[in-house]
């Protein structure tokens, strides 16, 4: 059985994502305890609200170490939604915030206009289809095996992962023609904008193969 | 173009899913989580709950329902009815809800939607609108099942609520709900033109003609069904066919 450890930092409804992972039958700890993840199997950072109270509260309960000293350890690592932004070394919702820095690049509002220049509403609320960033791209052997180009996760956000190189992304999607980065990932550590635990069977198949990844 | 969101609404009462017309008149109509997993298998994009009678009798039993339905569903639940606090926010999510649905609450105390926003994310705070129209290009908000007048406009109620942090609106004609004689379509355009979140047309869904015209145009971004999906008038499947056929974006029901 997987032992998955989920940080419970003060953010978000961590019941969907545990349920998602024990319908796996994986064994699942809510923790805030530094050694416990530092020391995790595989760690999830779930998440919604603000960038900057989201590392605040990870800050407060001294977190932020122990998750740089596990993501060192190239163990299999999920950031989802805000859990998946604060992976970026720099966030810009309401003010410029220092983040975890997993991941190189920065966290931008989506362009209030679409690529028409028409307006369109924000968030970003709904299901939106994976896309390969570029068409060598591979999903084997990633948290996205077996899902093909074009199925649907759900989204709700207002603002987007920009990694420094397109290497980071795995995944993207098109909001009125804005790109808007799905997944991101860097060996072992991934990223999903979008809620697994709320994607359906995509979804579901996304949390199994995490389950899966092998843990070196 | 993005996709449209295809949502189930369930109106409960007590253990019931139960439909009326006009949000009165209620009929039984089976169990909730038997309804909520046969959308969930179709490919529903998300479901709401609504606990009808709560506000009026200050209870809520429906966080059980929300609790067994949540188990091996997916996608993202929204309750609604007897909303009240911070705390029953708190409940809901503790539930295994993604978002709540606030009406009467939020007309007697609006600063609620500010703290729901504030304490829980945008996301989570859907506002309820129940709209009856008074005359010509104007609604009235109500609550309790559209059985309280407010004097409040429904348009500015919309826009009110979006400034205090609503992330979206379910907006419910009070007039066409349950009549299966399609959405009340000025309605719909009138609040969708006024604020830049997302709004869920509720009420009145009887054919796929009324769908098509509620999104293109009255610019609904989500369209509620219940009537339809719960007398089997249509399936998901057929819905998702017609949609595709007349050029609306919906999204692909994956099995992997």
């Amino acid at each position: 059985m997987s032992r998955v450890t989920v940080i419970d930092y003060g953010v978000g409804n961590l019941l969907s994502v545990s349920r998602a992972f024990e319908y796996y039958e994986a064994d699942v700890l809510l923790t805030d305890s530094p050694d416990e993840i530092a020391n995790a199997e595989r760690l999830i950072l779930p998440g919604v609200g603000a960038f900057a109270d989201g590392m605040a509260g990870l800050r407060i309960r001294a977190l932020v170490k122990p998750i740089k000293d596990f993501a060192a350890t190239g163990r299999p690592f999920l950031g989802i939604c805000l859990g998946m932004q604060m992976m970026l070394e720099v966030g810009e919702e309401f003010g410029t915030h220092e983040g975890l820095g997993l991941i190189p690049g920065r966290v931008v509002a989506i362009p209030p206009t679409g690529a028409n220049r028409q307006s369109h509403k924000i968030p970003h609320i709904g299901w939106n289809e994976l896309r390969k960033p570029i068409p060598e791209t591979s999903w084997d052997d990633t948290i996205l095996e077996g899902i093909h180009e074009g199925m649907s996760t759900y989204f709700v956000h207002s603002f987007t992962a920009v990694p420094t190189s397109d290497e980071y992304r795995l995944a993207d999607c098109f909001y009125n023609g804005r790109k808007v980065s799905a997944i991101i990932r860097r060996g072992n550590l991934y990223g999903c904008q979008f809620h697994p635990e709320k994607s359906g069977n995509v979804g579901l198949r996304i949390i199994e193969n995490f389950l899966q990844l092998l843990v070196e | 173009m993005k996709n449209i969101r295809l949502i189930a609404r369930l109106d409960v009462k007590g253990p019931n899913l139960i439909k009326g017309v006009n949000l009165e008149g209620l009929r039984k109509i089976g169990d909730p989580n038997l309804f909520a997993k046969k959308y969930y298998e179709q490919g529903i994009d998300e479901i709401i709950y609504m606990d009808i009678v709560a506000s009026l009798y200050n209870r809520n039993n429906l966080l059980d329902i929300v609790r067994q339905t949540t188990q091996d569903i997916f996608i993202p639940i929204t309750v609604g009815g007897g909303v009240r606090s911070v705390d029953d926010v708190k409940e809901a999510l503790r539930a295994g809800a993604d978002k709540v649905a606030i009406n009467t609450a939020a007309i007697k105390r609006p600063s609620l939607v500010f703290e729901v926003s504030q304490r829980f994310g945008s996301q989570c705070m859907v506002l309820s609108i129940e709209a009856k129209k008074v005359s010509d290009g104007k609604w009235e908000a109500y609550y309790d099942n559209g059985r309280e007048h407010t004097g409040v406009d429904a348009v500015e109620w919309a826009k009110k609520g979006c400034e205090l942090g609503a992330g979206e609106i379910l907006l419910t004609s009070v007039d066409m709900e349950g009549t299966a004689k399609g959405f009340d379509y000025e309605l719909v355009k009138a609040v969708s033109a006024s604020v830049p979140i997302p709004v869920i047309a509720s009420g009145g869904m009887g054919i796929i003609d009324d769908f098509e015209k509620v999104i293109k145009e009255a610019s609904a971004d989500a369209v509620a069904m219940a009537h339809v999906l719960h007398y089997g008038k249509m399936t998901l499947e057929d819905i998702r066919e017609e949609a595709t056929k007349r050029g609306i974006k919906v999204r692909d029901h994956d099995n992997v």
